[in-house]
């Protein structure tokens, strides 16, 4: 019986992902957009550190760049996710539905992780092309690893910003505007030492911070398994939230009749 | 007095309608939020590279930034019009379409100028820029010209959306190739030369560079040559939306295709 059970969800979340992902890969503005955009601020990025022709700044930042699309991807798009449902007049439908809509939302934001994945690659690969910025790595499978971990947290990030956002009818607006704050502070591109001290903690507590060192940790030879831990268990933490916050907030939108007001 | 009527009182009413989107749950995060981020960000990696000074990038990024509200509204005003599907109204009026067209782009460029100087003011606060008192009319001539040739650029572009479907897509690739190409974050002399060339001849590129020779301490016959070649480039631009309209507004009634989603 419960192996049955474990057999159906796992079904579900295979079925919701791969939809998601087809709808996802043939948007313009979602797929390639979500690709083309972080590809061109990585480019303007490295064209900046390009001018001193420092090498080992260019690889730090290539690096880094490379995994500026899995945030774009994720929070353009989650934001916006209950908002299209909306627009579309399915999310009643989802809410309505036996299964637990966590479990709806989990696999469609890891869907826009994964256009996310491509964006790493396809940077890393014009990274090479145009700017010549090869990519040494110690350890493939651990860097890997950390790429993995970036895209899994960024899409329980998603989760959280998707339920957050549930009552905000003009979400995609907040979900363009934290584009640019997380790639900073993020240290995707800077190292976080740079930006002002009062912001340290908030970078700390973003788990795309410890992905990336991990990325960059494993590069470099050495255990990037501390910054694995931290940043799993920020992951963790983001989709308890969301889904306890889920469950509130969806109750309070059907209680107040607002779950369909677009 | 009917051109100057269609001229403001339909711009205003076309402005206002944009509202029912551009409230200000979206224009507090996409208009305000947004280009002080993008300004902060290429400045701290301005830092991290050690190339330029933080008013380098605020300058560049800060009029950047008003090429958003430029071709976004310039674009919707024109495509807003066919997903309200009074696009058909609109081209069916007797009214001469130069008052009409013109009379949108004036509150854009209004957007487009206040984003630019709201992202100089906060910029150069937060980051510590230092730009002379008596610099800043003639700077905000600058954002203003800049701005003028922005929305010459979102004619065009709204009169391709009376043919292409998806004109967000289209400007938003449009903006990343004025982020690229303009000299916003690099100057034109360490830009790839082709590069440069093709920057030569878009909007944005000789705007940014005279207001950095004005908040640099350049005076404004110093840097009249590249405003005069902005003020051109958007005459040009705008020139030529004007004609793409035109063109695509007879070609979408001959083909019966004004309004197809």
């Amino acid at each position: 019986m419960t192996v049955d059970r474990v057999s159906a969800r796992l079904r579900q979340l295979w079925l919701c992902y791969r939809l998601q992902l087809k709808i996802l890969l043939i948007s313009p503005f979602e797929g390639f957009l979500g690709i083309v955009f972080p590809l061109m601020f990585a480019t303007a990025t490295l064209m900046v550190y390009r001018v001193n022709g420092d090498q080992a700044a260019m690889a730090y930042a290539g690096l880094g760049a490379a995994v500026m699309g899995v945030w774009t991807s994720v929070t353009v798009s989650a934001s916006t996710l209950l908002n299209r449902e909306r627009w579309a007049g399915t999310l009643e439908l989802l809410v309505a539905a036996p299964t637990p809509f966590s479990m709806v939302l989990i696999p469609i934001t890891t869907a826009m992780a994964t256009v996310g994945l491509v964006s790493v690659v396809v940077t890393l690969v014009w990274n090479r092309l145009v700017f010549g910025v090869r990519l040494e790595v110690e350890s493939w499978p651990l860097f890997a690893l950390g790429v993995l971990a970036a895209t899994v947290t960024i899409a329980m990030f998603g989760f959280l910003l998707s339920v957050v956002a549930v009552r905000y009818r003009t979400a995609w607006a907040l979900g363009a505007s934290l584009e640019y704050p997380g790639w900073l502070l993020c240290g995707f591109v800077v190292p976080i030492a740079l930006l002002p001290v009062v912001l340290h903690p908030i970078s700390y507590a973003l788990a795309p911070t410890w992905a990336v060192e991990a990325m960059r940790s494993a590069a470099s030879g050495e255990s990037p398994w501390g910054e694995l831990g931290i940043c799993l268990a920020l992951g963790s933490a983001y989709a308890v939230l969301a889904a306890y916050l889920g469950v509130r907030l969806i109750d309070s939108a059907r209680r107040n009749a607002t779950l369909a007001l677009t | 007095m009917t051109n100057t009527r269609i001229f403001f009182v339909g711009g205003l009413m076309s402005f206002r309608a944009q509202f029912n989107w551009l409230n200000p749950w979206i224009l507090v995060p996409a208009l305000l939020v947004s280009p002080v981020a993008q300004i902060l960000l290429f400045a701290y990696i301005g830092r991290a590279a050690g190339v330029g000074d933080d008013r380098f990038f605020v300058v560049g990024n800060a009029l950047n930034y008003a090429a958003i509200p430029c071709m976004f509204a310039m674009t919707f005003a024109i495509a807003g019009e066919r997903w309200g599907q009074t696009l058909g109204l609109v081209l069916a009026t007797p009214a001469r379409r130069l008052p009409l067209f013109l009379g949108r782009a004036l509150p854009v460029i209004v957007t487009g100028w206040a984003v630019a100087v709201f992202g100089l003011v906060v910029g150069s606060l937060l980051l510590g820029v230092r730009i002379e008192v008596g610099a800043w009319p003639a700077l905000v001539l600058a954002v203003t010209i800049t701005s003028f040739s922005c929305t010459g650029l979102g004619l065009v572009m709204g009169a391709a959306c009376l043919r292409i479907r998806d004109g967000a897509t289209v400007g938003n690739i449009v903006f990343l190739l004025l982020l690229v190409f303009c000299g916003t974050n690099v100057a034109l002399d360490d830009l790839p030369a082709w590069m440069a060339a093709v920057g030569e001849w878009l909007p944005l590129t000789h705007g940014i560079e005279a207001a950095r020779g004005l908040a640099g301490g350049a005076s404004l016959a110093d840097v009249s040559d590249s405003l005069l070649r902005e003020l051109l480039t958007g005459l040009a631009y705008g020139a030529l939306g004007l004609a793409t309209l035109g063109w695509m507004e007879r070609d979408s009634r001959r083909r019966a295709t004004l309004e197809r989603m």
